[in-house]
Order: structure tokens, then sequence, then C-alpha cells
């Protein structure tokens, strides 16, 4: 077995890293301890903390990746799969090969489709696996519960390191056009402007075919599909974050605009304190509610954008299971006759819970965190 | 009397806190009850609870309140709601946001009519009666067009609107310059003589009291611990906490000690100038100046006090801020102890800012407030030392500035200027976002200061009550020039240029005396388009020819009182 550090695992682990030192880091500080026991005092948003973590739980795990070693042959060297798989994948062994020939509904015990049988005759075969398919099975008889599973983890690293991607550049951005003012201030106003009046999908459509191409053209740069995938992955998550910053940079512009006159920041220019200092000890930390309300708020958006983009087909990689490429299959099976409708539901379902538990999350941060909302 | 209003026992809770506790009093048609009281004593709630607009944490425990011979609390929200329009109305504080500011005046007012019988165009003859000039045109205006003091009398308008008979005045010239303030308090006692309403007058200003009332009720803690007549209680107040009250009005205070020897001369401005561009289109071209501050010259000598007084938005704050170069000057000079200020470190001028809220950031402790301008400037200092200087605990130095009242945030923000060891001190109307016992609190404090370090204060105020017990000096600003100037025995009590006059005489005072005060009419100009010639001439009582010509020149009445003024050339 050889352990394979994708880029988006990485950052992934960097994130869940940051996660935890900001809670330790909060810990410390007062006004930051009373809001978090504000929020974890909302049973609501313990609730939806608790599905969260499940969830990150899941994406965790399926980003221990590694390449299972083939069965030695005498004398030679060790080899390893081509493939890449994750801890998940084998926590999942029995679902991710137990797979049928094609569809079949949840818990069935016989195929979706007849086939011509070696008795004569056309009917509906009986399943190798009867009854262990919760979600049932999709075309190419995958079993939808794994693929569902497996797509958690692509929500969740759209939704997070997307933010990642955007967050330096909004609060740089928007603090330094707030404080710095003048011809600073101009050149990113107009900036974020002209990003914010190109229509989104098209600027990432653009991106993404581009980023296409490069890819097709380096097949050498990736070693096996996965890390091919992965890249697109990343790519994706940062041309979302280009197109979103936009949005906290205003925000923290206008609150930094406010801030600069507050009397402190008077006061400690008085006393010859240099811009930068006065930008970290008066300004990032009154700011920080709005990023943090900002980041648990995008979260699901990002979630929901990964599903849209990808059904249109300039999300992530075709051959990356992820919420999105399975709506985007799902639009040929609702047409079937019978209708197929468990891929959908499946995916449904789960994105369904993400996001609620996100939104309500997020409400309850918004409403500890947001002095106006006190 | 037949009592119009009858409040019996009121007790108001907020989450099992009882805010409001037992308060009775009765007032008759016609009649003006004042209650007074300091910040948070519950005379808004109580105001809230006769009209029932309390906010929905607070809850009536007990009590009833009859008006008109009907008990209140047992009416239904619709026979209430035809009441408060008609029967009792309200006026709030904060004339800003009780307006709508996408309707116009004159649409707000008709609607209230509209609501009540059902006609119409009443709302020019209403602001003709609460004294707005040219009501036709101002009616067809939406609130940001009018000033601060306009928008009290549409508001006052408004709630004329339905005819009420007993009208409750939350505070109501709170938000107002003096001058402004003098012309409200008139308007409302004129309108209640003229429509036999009854008023009750909420404030925290003994004078505004002693000027308006026939009954004075006085708050503390939620009660109602004294009521008696105007005239009595002025003479001598009863209960203890009203008799503290007037010993912490300015005007109880002890004066200044007067500093020996020569007066050296300190800091010097010469002809200090600020002026902001108005920038306009997409080109953001100057299409004119705000002459914020507009050639303003001082003198302050060391140990000494000087005090700028002047009405809201004559440029005090801006030459204070272009004094210590936060912002920078467009013309002038300032110099300390000779040598020009931009060559001096900034240790050596401080400020103290009007805002004790706004001024501490509320995610540093004390000790790292006031280490802050220590680590700029590279000295080492005690900060326990620091605190206690200015009256409080060492160990205060590791909580937050949540966990102080405003009094408290002050003496930190003094303890945070005193931290560098300056010579000078501009403090920016520091006491007036206080209540007046801790006003008296914070001015004794800036004065044993004074006396103890020999620092030189420059005092920023727009309320010259309290320049008596503190300034030695005196600079009257309006509209970004000092238009007199003197020692405070010359300004206060020998003013001789018209608008230190009106300033004085606008001062609601506690023996009453202003009644016939020399109103100032209208409202101070913008200082993007300043008048011609003498910058008052459009409210100056005295007016000539000459005074709209020409901007005077200085006129020397001694050798410390200066003024501006056509009268004396
Ligand atoms: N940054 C600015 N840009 C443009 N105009 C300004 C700016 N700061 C102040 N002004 C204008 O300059 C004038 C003087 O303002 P300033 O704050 O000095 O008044 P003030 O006397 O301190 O009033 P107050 O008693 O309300 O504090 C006002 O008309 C104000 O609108
Ligand atoms: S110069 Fe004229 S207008 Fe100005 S204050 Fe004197 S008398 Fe009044
Ligand atoms: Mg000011």
């Amino acid at each position: 077995m050889m352990p394979v550090i994708l880029w988006s695992d990485a950052l992934f682990f960097l994130l869940i890293a940051v996660t935890l030192g900001g809670a330790g880091w909060a810990r410390r500080h007062e006004h930051l301890r009373a809001s978090w026991a504000m929020v974890w005092a909302s049973r609501r948003a313990r609730a939806a903390a608790a599905v969260l973590a499940v969830f990150f739980a899941i994406g965790f795990v399926d980003s221990l990746h590694y390449r299972p070693q083939l069965p030695v042959e005498a004398g030679k060297p060790p080899a390893y799969s081509v493939e890449v798989l994750s801890a998940l994948d084998a926590l999942l062994t029995p679902l991710r090969t137990h797979t049928e020939k094609t569809y079949s509904a949840p818990l069935a015990t016989h195929s979706f489709a007849k086939e011509t049988q070696e008795a004569g005759g056309r009917d509906f075969p009986p399943l190798k696996y009867p009854g262990t398919h919760l979600f049932g099975t999709d075309k190419v008889g995958q079993d939808v519960l794994y693929l569902t599973l497996k797509s958690i983890r692509t929500g969740l690293l759209i939704g997070t390191l997307t933010t990642l991607i955007m967050l330096p550049a909004a609060v740089l951005l928007g603090i330094v056009a707030g404080y710095v003012g003048g011809w600073v201030d101009d050149v990113i106003q107009y900036l974020y402007t002209t990003l914010n009046s190109i229509p989104g999908v098209l600027l990432i459509a653009a991106a993404v075919l581009m980023m296409q191409v490069v890819i097709d053209t380096h097949p050498d740069w990736f070693a096996t599909a996965a890390e091919r995938a992965d890249a697109r992955l990343l790519a994706l998550c940062a041309i979302l974050g280009i197109t979103s910053w936009t949005g906290l940079c205003r925000l923290l512009r206008g609150e930094t605009l406010k801030l600069r006159e507050m009397e402190y920041v008077q006061a400690a220019r008085a006393f010859g304190v240099g811009p930068l200092a006065i930008m970290l000890r008066h300004i990032l930390p009154n700011l920080m509610h709005i990023v943090l309300i900002a980041l648990v708020m995008d979260f699901s958006g990002l979630v929901l954008a990964e599903a849209v983009l990808s059904y249109v087909g300039i999300g992530v990689d075709p051959n990356t299971i992820s919420f999105g490429t399975m709506i985007n299959a799902a639009r040929l099976e609702l047409a079937r006759e019978p209708m197929v409708w468990w891929s959908l539901a499946a995916a449904f379902v789960f994105m369904f819970a993400l996001v609620l538990a996100a939104n309500l999350f997020a409400d309850a941060v918004r409403d500890a965190f947001d002095p106006r909302a006190a | 009397m037949s009592a119009l209003l009858d409040v019996r026992d009121l007790s108001v809770a907020i989450g099992g806190r009882r805010v409001v506790e037992g308060v009775s009093f009765g007032l008759a048609a016609g009649e003006t009850f004042a209650l007074l009281g300091e910040s948070g004593c519950g005379k808004s709630l109580t105001a809230l609870a006769l009209m029932r607009l309390l906010p929905p944490v607070a809850r009536i425990e007990r009590g009833n309140v009859e008006f008109d011979g009907r008990e209140l609390f047992a009416l239904p929200e619709s026979k209430m709601r035809s009441l408060r329009g008609g029967g009792m109305a309200m006026i709030f504080q904060e004339p800003a946001t009780s307006l709508n500011p996408v309707m116009t005046i004159g649409e707000q007012i008709d609607e209230v009519i509209r609501l009540r019988d059902g006609k119409e165009g009443r709302a020019v003859e209403l602001l003709e009666a609460v004294g707005i000039p040219d009501a036709e045109r101002r009616a067809g205006e939406f609130p940001f067009q009018l000033s601060g003091g306009m928008k009290q009398r549409a508001m006052i308008a408004m709630a004329l609107a339905g005819e009420p008979r007993l009208l409750i005045a939350d505070e109501p010239t709170t938000a107002l310059d003096v001058t402004i303030q003098a012309q409200v308090l008139d308007l409302l006692k004129d309108l209640q003589r003229r429509r036999g309403m009854a008023l009750l007058l909420i404030t925290h200003d003994l004078g505004v009291a002693a000027r308006m009332a026939d009954r004075v009720g006085v708050m503390h803690a939620g009660q109602l611990v004294e009521v008696s007549d105007t005239k009595q209680f002025f003479r001598g107040p009863a209960h203890p906490y009203s008799r503290r009250l007037f010993a912490s009005l300015p005007e109880n205070l002890a004066k200044p000690p007067e500093v020996g020897g020569e007066a050296k001369e300190f800091l010097a401005v010469q002809d200090l100038t600020v002026h902001f561009p108005i920038r306009r289109g997409l080109l953001r071209r100057t299409v004119g100046q705000v002459r914020a501050v507009d050639g303003v010259s001082l003198k302050v000598s060391r140990g000494r006090t000087l005090a700028i007084v002047g009405e809201s938005g004559c440029g005090k704050t801006t030459a204070g801020k272009a004094i210590l170069q936060l912002i920078t000057p467009t013309a002038g000079r300032v110099s300390l102890d000779g040598r020009d200020l931009d060559e001096l470190a900034p240790r050596d001028v401080q400020m103290v800012f009007q805002d004790p809220f706004g001024s501490l950031n509320p995610r540093l402790r004390i000790g790292q407030i006031i280490a802050e301008g220590m680590t700029a400037q590279g000295i080492e200092g005690d900060i326990g030392a620091l605190l206690e200087q200015v009256g409080l605990d060492a160990d205060m130095a590791s909580r937050y500035p949540h966990e102080f009242s405003g009094g408290q945030r002050q003496r930190i923000a003094i303890a945070r200027a005193l931290a560098v060891d300056p010579r000078l001190l501009i403090c920016d109307e520091p006491t007036s976002a206080l209540d007046v016992s801790v006003q008296a609190q914070i001015i004794a404090l800036l004065r044993d200061l004074q006396a103890r370090r020999g620092l030189a204060y420059l005092f920023i105020t727009h309320n010259i009550s309290v320049v008596d017990y503190l300034a030695h000096d005196v600079a009257v600003m309006y509209l970004g020039r000092i238009v007199e100037q003197g020692n405070v025995d010359e300004v206060l009590r020998g003013a001789k240029h018209p608008y230190t006059q009106a300033l004085l005489a606008a001062v609601p005072r506690i023996d009453g005396t202003s009644g016939e005060c020399l109103l100032v009419p209208g409202d101070p100009p913008s200082p993007a388009r300043p008048p011609s010639g003498c910058h008052f001439h459009p409210r100056c009582p005295r007016v000539m020819d000459r005074c709209r010509a020409g901007y005077p020149g200085a006129v020397t009445l001694s050798a410390t009182h200066r003024l501006h003024c056509h009268l004396y050339t």
C-alpha cells in the first residue's frame, strides 16, 4: 500500500488544522468564547453541528488516499495499482465491489430491466446481491449509497476550499481599500466592479474549459486519473473563489470605512501607530465576525453551486463522483419509462441534509456574532 | 382640576428585573409635568408604558393608567391605536430616525390626519403652526433636506395632527443645539398654551425642567423619588438624590484655580484652515469646499485651559484634529513651545474623544489599550499607577471595555492619553455623552490632573455652561471662525458679540431666568455656502447693512478680549 496525498487532501487537512487552531485561539478570547457559548446554547445549532460533524468525518476518511499493492510476483519489486482508493473505499469495500449489471431499485431482489434468459424468454434476472442496495444501483450497477457517500467529500471541498482560497484576497483587499483609500481604493473597487459585472457562469465556463484544455494537453503532469480529476476540482474551487470574493470584499471595505473613523483608531493614529499595526490590531479583529458569518453562509451556496455547474457540464471532472454528476446522470434516468428515481432521490436527500444543517448552523453563528442581531 | 392622566403604582419589568417600580403621578389638562432623571432610570419606559408601546421584552407587572376616565390597560389594541393618534401623541429624542426617509414631510403628516378623520391637506397649516418658514415648499421635501431642528418641528407637527390632549415628549431637544433647543422649547410652550394640551416632558436637564414645567418628578432607579411644584423644587429639593443632582450641576462646582505667575504661551495656532473638497459626478471633480475651519488662531498657555465653544458642525472637532495633525490642515501653522508641531513626537499632544463607547477597541483589554501609546513611543510606564491616577483600580487592566460604564470608559481614555505623558490634552466634548453627576466627576478629575501635572487643555464643547467651571480662556466659534475670545470673565459675563450673547441666553438655567431670552431664529448655515459678510448676519438680531457687505475685522477690547463684529468698529 502506498499512501497518496492529493493536493485537495493537503488543503483539506490544512483547513482542519486551521479550524482546530482557530478553536484553540477562540478559547483564549473571552468575547469569542462567549459568542460560541451562545451558539452551543441553541439546541438547533447543536443538532446541525452534529450532522455537519458526521459529514465532515466522512469527508475526512475519504481524503486518506492510497494506492493498493498489486499481488507480488516473486523476485519483482512490489507494484502498485494505478487506481487511487481512500480509507472510505476500504471501509465500504462490500458496497464498492458488490456491483450489479445495471439498474436495480432500492432493496430489490431482481434487476430493473428484463433480460433474455438462457432458459428462453425475457424476464427480470435475479441480482447477485439481492436486498443489499439500500438506494438501488445505477446504470453500470454501482451502489447508489456508495456514490452519495463519495459525493460528500466533493461537496465539502468545494464549500470550504473555495472560501479558503478567496478569503485572504477578500480580507486583504477589503481592508486595504477601506483603510488606505485614495487611488488604491479606486483600483480595488474598479477590479471588483468589473469582475462583478461579468456573469459568473460565463466566467466559470470559460475558465473551466481552458483548464480542461491545459489538462488534456499535458497528460504527463498527472500520474493517475485521480490526480487529474483532483486538479480539475481544485481549479473549479479557485475559479469559484475568484468570482465570489467580491461580495465579501465589498462588505469588508464598507465596514473598514466605518471603523477607520472610530475614535480608537484615531487615538492610535495620535500615538503614531503605523497603518499596518492599526489594520492588524484595530481593524481586523473587529471584522472577524463578518468573515466568520460570510464563511458559514457561503458554504451551502457553494455546495449547491457545484451541483448546478456539474449539471450543466462545467463543474467537476465527469469521473469525479459528486452530487452534480449524479444529478446530471439522473437527467436521462428520469426520462426512462418506467422512471429511475432513486439516484436523484438519494443525492437530493444527502445534499438537503448537508445544506440544511449548514444553513441552520450559519443562522446560529450569525445570531451569536452579529452585533446588530442582538 | 380633574386629572387628565392618572398613573397609579405602575411597574414594568424586563426579564425579571424591575425597571419601573411603583410610579404614580397625575397630570391635568394644560399642565406640564417634567419627569427628570439620569440615563437608565426608567423615564422613557414609563412613557412608553403609558402609550402601550413597550418593547416586547418589557412587561407591565402591575398598576393602572387612567386617561380621560378610561382605563388604558383594559382597552383593546384597536381602541388604543385610535387613542394614540388622537388623545395622546409622542415625540422622540432622535428626530432623524423617527421620520420615514422615503416620504415627504407633507405626506407623512397627511397620513396621520387621514388615519384620524379621513381629511387631507392640513399639513401645510400644521407646518406653519410649528414655525417652519416657507411651509408650502417644505411640505414637499424629504426628511434629509431638513436640519435637525426642523425635523423635530416636523415631528411635533405630526404629533399635533391628531389634535392630542396629551403630548409626551421624550428628550425632545437632547439631540439639538442650544439655540435650536431654545426655539423648540419655546414652540412647545406656546403650542401648549394655545391648545390647552397637557405636556409630559421627559428630560435629564434640570434647566429644561425649570424652564418648562409646572411640576417636577424626579426618577431614580425606577422609582419616582420626589414629586413637587417646580418653584418649590428649585428652591430646595427634598430628596437626597435630588440634592445630589443639584450639587453636580456645573453651576455648583467650584471655579478652577487661577494659575499663578506669568501665563506663558505654549500652543500657538496661526490661521489654521481645513477645507474639505466636495466632489461630484463620475470624474469626482471638486465642485466646492466645505470650509470646516477657516482661519482659526488660538493660543493656549501652559497649565491653563482654553475652551472652544460652538454649535454642532461649526468645526470644533475638525480644528482639534487638525491641531493634532490627524487631519492634514489646508493651511496654517501649529507650534508648541516655538517648534512646529509636525516636527514633534506625537507624545506631546494627545486627545480624549467624545464617545466613550467608540473610543476604546472592544477587542483589547484595558491594559493593552493603555499600553498602546507607550509601545508606539517606546516608553516604559506603570499601567496600574495610571489607572489609579484616574480613579480606577490597578487590577482592572485585565478586563475588557464592555465591562465598564460610560464614565469609567472616559477615565480609561484619559489614562490612555496620559500614558505618553503629554503636555497638552485636547478634550473633544469628553462629558457630553455622560450624565450630569458623572460629568461633574470627570471635570473634577481633569482639573485635578491639571493641578498635579501642569497640563494644558484645549477643551472643546457645545455646552457653554460647563465652561465657567473648567476654563481660564474661551473662544467662541461660529461656522469655522472664532467670533469672540477672551478670558472667562470677559466672555461669559461681558459678552459683546451677539452670537455669544445668544448662546449664553439660550442655556436653560435652573433659576428659570432665561424665559425672556433673546431667541436667534433659524439654523446655522452650511459651511459649504457661508453667507456673505458676517456669517452670523442671517440670524443676528442686531444686523446692519454693513454686516451683509463684508466680514468684520478683529476688534481688540482688552489685552485678551477680541471679537469680530461691526457693532464695535
Ligand atoms: N471628512 C469630512 N469631509 C467633509 N466634510 C466634513 C468632514 N468632517 C467634517 N466635515 C464638515 O465640517 C464641518 C465641521 O465639522 P466638525 O465635526 O468639526 O463639527 P463640530 O463643531 O465638531 O460639531 P459637533 O458639535 O456636532 O461635534 C461640518 O459641516 C462637517 O459636515
Ligand atoms: S457683524 Fe453684524 S451681523 Fe455680525 S454679529 Fe455683528 S451685528 Fe450681527
Ligand atoms: Mg464634534
